[in-house]
């Protein structure tokens, strides 16, 4: 990578190098402060990362001031959507091998735990594992995709001169110190939401920027029309900095500790984290990605979106009723019937908005199905709809309270998330990053297309195998702890339902190992391409499929 | 208050976001707004780039 | 045709807010009413605020993610009552900041753990679960055996909690230090004004060295609380039916 800050416009008046320069030095002297009055070591530890990444912002900036910045013959900003692509890849396979790992926990638990390596228990790598494919993988592709994309359909460069690295940066320090803060032991134990206040607070600042210079951008834009992706972009960003400040608000018990208390507690909590924690599977994980369908897709296939008419009724009635699901997370719990009634009614409602958006992603490729065949990259974005519409369908039929009486607390659960996780979030941003490469560094096409075919094979068989063992695991076990013998007693203790589900743990360890798999070819691919590569003896499929079926 | 907001949200509420919902309909489906749809959707297509399919 | 275009230019804005007031009505009509809705939590007998070292377990039980695999939430289903105990009520978790419902059950539900098992079988399934539960998946918490429980913001951990509701009083949170250390100690000589302060509190030395006080002291004091609260001998259920 390059030094990280790059050229911006000659004419810059140098506003945002005084500003972020002002910051950099106040949260350096703060950094220090706390980290010398500490009451806890883990603070300690936290305070110097950011003391450090604070000093190497600045250095990074002082050699721009010095340095001059490049004058830029390109009308866009492309470095930081290269950075936070090169980021999604290595974030991406971080985060699914800590996935391959807790997945062989479960399966082998005399091989994969020791005595003296606390840190390693599953307790604390699962939420790193989530918040490594989420906020990590998911977040550096959003990140990437939305400036790459707000810049084309705008025809303008990114808003805010250095502000768009600050946010890459920013973003990934926040990253860093919520991932080692998992290891340490540093979490406030919200799902999705773990990192501590100080965390959160450093997120919101990135956050309300990362606002700015998308709406900068926005605001400056040579096209009439805001196209229907920045739309999506938009929603996500807006609403996951309501639903992050909501759910984080605590009572820290120092200012120079790690430890806080959540404001709610019990039920109330319990509502505003799965209002959350539902919203960040809405919006994080489906808006997001949606841009990224509606840009990509259509790009790639050299088609126009089906219907635009369909895309301003799925975005308005997907962001209305998204917002109200949250509730089927609490089904038969402590929380008042009302709002769990509620909760599901819109969960089954949810269903229309998320078919129309499906069908008006695959109805692109009407008139050049041909594509599926002869371009895997676009078969793996097609795919990745297809699980959409699959586990957008198995999501309200969750929500119905009789099924979730079974599926909840059970690998179903699991099943479901991950069909949705590696299915359409994975597919759709590798489709995003495999169009992305070339494009960005200026390459005819990519290093081998033939890497993209086993990239895909591999890992959608891993994703068959996880899904199926989970929806066996998962039903199996729902079914075994209501299980009656003759005599009216339960007939299966807990830990015997734990012993069934052995063999359907380790499918499910081979299928994430097989989808790591694949993601390690597509990073070889991708940086094949990125040096100009271009593999030798290739089998082209598509040199069959030129020739005109006249 | 309790009883005013629920009172207020299941009328009230419920025809203005029923409303604000037609509203979207008639937007997205008024044929005079068909050439804006159009020129929009190809928004992605047509900036002349270093893309290459 | 500048007209136009400021308004167009404008339109981002708009679009910010459209969206903004759209998804900030559905968490305010779902989420506000349980905040002054007296039925959100029944009226029970015996859920008091956590002791010192009860709390301080909790932090352990926080802090190592224990909530990933173990719900605490048994829901009004024959088998779950049947196989864990009364069903959970709103008023067990009120004091519980953050909540702990938990979303999977890698491992049994613990809300109603505390009793049923003893101090020294706790102990050793922590250290190594596989040698009381063969077939367990369940880490080993061989670690908070070994290391001492630093509690020296034990103050202010009560301090935070009763600035975000909980009913602690100025001589709990002065005396949190001393009672910590009580709850492991019968017979030491603050044990009168522990339990005048805890009503009901366990006294006893969680993890069988009296010699010092460990994480594991705190996490069992905590897992044996658990689901013991309320007396539900007195409880009228009918009185709460949701």
């Amino acid at each position: 990578m390059n030094t990280g800050l790059p050229a911006t416009q000659p004419n810059q008046n140098g506003a945002d190098i005084a500003l972020i320069g002002a910051f950099l030095a106040v949260g350096l002297l703060m950094a220090i402060f706390i980290a010398a009055r500490a009451v806890d070591p883990l603070m300690e530890v936290h305070a110097l990362m950011f003391a450090a990444a604070f000093a190497a912002g600045g250095f990074a900036l002082g050699s721009v001031i010095y340095g001059g910045r490049g004058a830029s013959s390109d009308v866009y900003e492309f470095d930081v959507v290269k950075a936070g692509v090169i980021a999604s890849v290595f974030w991406g396979i971080a985060g699914f091998l800590v996935g391959v790992i807790i997945a062989a926990q479960l399966a082998f638990p005399n091989i994969f735990y020791f005595d003296n390596l606390g840190w390693t228990n599953f307790g604390r790598l699962r939420p790193l594992h989530t918040s490594a494919v989420i906020f990590a993988f998911g977040g550096n592709v959003l990140i990437a995709t939305s400036f790459y994309v707000v810049q084309r359909t705008s025809r303008g460069r990114l808003w805010g001169g250095l502000a768009p690295w600050f946010v890459f940066w920013g973003y990934n320090l926040f990253i860093v110190i919520a991932a080692t803060g998992y290891l340490m032991g540093v979490t406030q134990s919200k799902e999705y939401a773990e990192p501590e206040w100080y965390a959160d607070l450093w997120l919101t600042i990135v956050w309300v920027v990362y606002l700015l210079v998308f709406l900068g951008t926005l605001l400056k834009r040579k096209e009439p029309h805001i196209y229907v992706a920045n739309w999506f972009y938009l929603a996500f960003i807006v609403t996951i900095a309501m639903l992050h400040i909501v759910n984080n608000l605590s009572m820290p018990v120092s200012l120079t500790g790690v430890k806080s208390y959540s404001l709610f507690a019990g039920v109330q909590d319990a509502l505003t984290q799965w209002w959350y924690g539902h919203n960040a599977v809405g919006f994080f994980l489906t808006a997001g990605f949606l841009a990224i369908m509606y840009y990509f897709i259509p790009k790639r296939a050299e088609r126009p979106v089906y219907s635009y008419r369909l895309s301003i009724i799925h975005f308005w009635a997907l962001i209305f009723i998204y917002i109200w699901a949250g509730p089927h997370h609490l089904h038969y719990t402590a929380l008042p019937e009302w709002a769990q009634t509620l909760g599901m009614t819109f969960s089954i409602m949810l269903w229309m908005p998320s078919w129309g958006g499906m069908i008006n992603g695959l109805m692109t490729l009407s008139g050049a199905w041909d594509k599926l065949r002869t371009d895997p990259v676009i078969r793996m974005m097609v795919v990745s709809v297809a699980f959409y519409g699959m586990s957008t369908f198995e999501g309200p039929l969750m929500s119905i309270r009789a099924v979730n009486s079974l599926s909840h607390y059970t690998d179903w659960t699991i099943g479901h998330v991950h069909s949705g996780a590696l299915g359409w979030v994975g597919y759709i941003s590798f489709g995003a990053l495999y169009c992305l490469v070339p494009w960005l560094w200026k390459r005819k096409e990519l290093y081998s297309k033939q890497l993209v075919e086993w990239h895909f094979w591999i890992s959608t068989i891993g994703i068959l195998l996880y899904i199926t063992s989970m929806w066996v695991s998962g039903i199996m076990q729902g079914l075994m702890w209501r299980a009656y013998n003759d005599f009216g007693f339960l007939e299966f203790s807990f830990v015997e339902t734990v012993e069934a589900m052995h063999p359907y743990y380790i499918i499910r360890m081979l299928g994430g190992l097989m989808f790591l798999a694949g993601a390690f070819i597509m990073a070889y691919n991708l940086w094949r391409t990125a040096k100009g590569d271009i593999r030798a003896k290739e089998y082209v499929p598509s040199q069959a499929a030129a020739v005109p079926a006249e | 208050m309790y009883e005013m907001l629920s009172q207020v949200a299941q009328t009230w509420g419920l025809v203005l976001f029923v409303i604000a919902f037609l509203l979207v309909l008639v937007y997205a489906l008024n044929p005079r707004n068909q050439k804006k749809f159009d020129a929009a959707r190809r928004i992605p297509l047509e900036d002349e780039d270093i893309h290459n399919g | 045709m500048l007209d136009r275009h400021e308004f167009l230019e404008k339109r981002g804005l708009v679009l910010t807010v459209a969206i903004l007031i759209t998804v900030a009505i559905g968490g305010i009509v779902e989420i506000a009413p349980l905040f002054y809705l007296e039925s959100t939590i029944e009226k029970v007998k015996g859920v008091r605020p956590y002791t010192p070292l009860e709390l301080a377990g909790r932090n352990i039980y926080v802090r190592e993610g224990c909530y990933v695999c173990h719900s605490q939430m048994v829901r009004p289903l024959r088998d779950e009552v049947e196989r864990y105990g009364h069903y959970s009520l709103a008023a067990e978790s009120m004091y519980d900041h953050p909540f702990q419902w938990g979303s999977k059950r890698s491992g049994p539900d613990l809300a109603r753990v505390g009793g049923k098992y003893s101090d020294s079988w706790q102990r050793q399934h922590l250290i190594d679960p596989r040698s009381v539960v063969p077939e367990s998946i369940m880490p080993p918490y061989k670690f908070l055996d070994e290391k001492p429980l630093d509690y020296s913001l034990v103050e202010n951990w009560l301090k935070a909690n009763r600035a975000v509701g909980v009913p602690y009083t100025d001589e709990m949170v002065e005396n949190a230090g001393a009672d910590l250390a009580a709850q492991v100690d019968p017979f030491s000589e603050n044990y009168d004004a522990f339990m005048a302060r805890y009503p009901g509190a366990l006294v006893r030395d969680f993890d069988g060295d009296p010699r010092r006080i460990t994480e594991m002291d705190a996490i069992i004091a905590y897992l044996q609380v658990l689901g013991t609260m309320v007396d539900f001998s007195t409880y009228e259920p009918e009185e709460n039916y949701r």
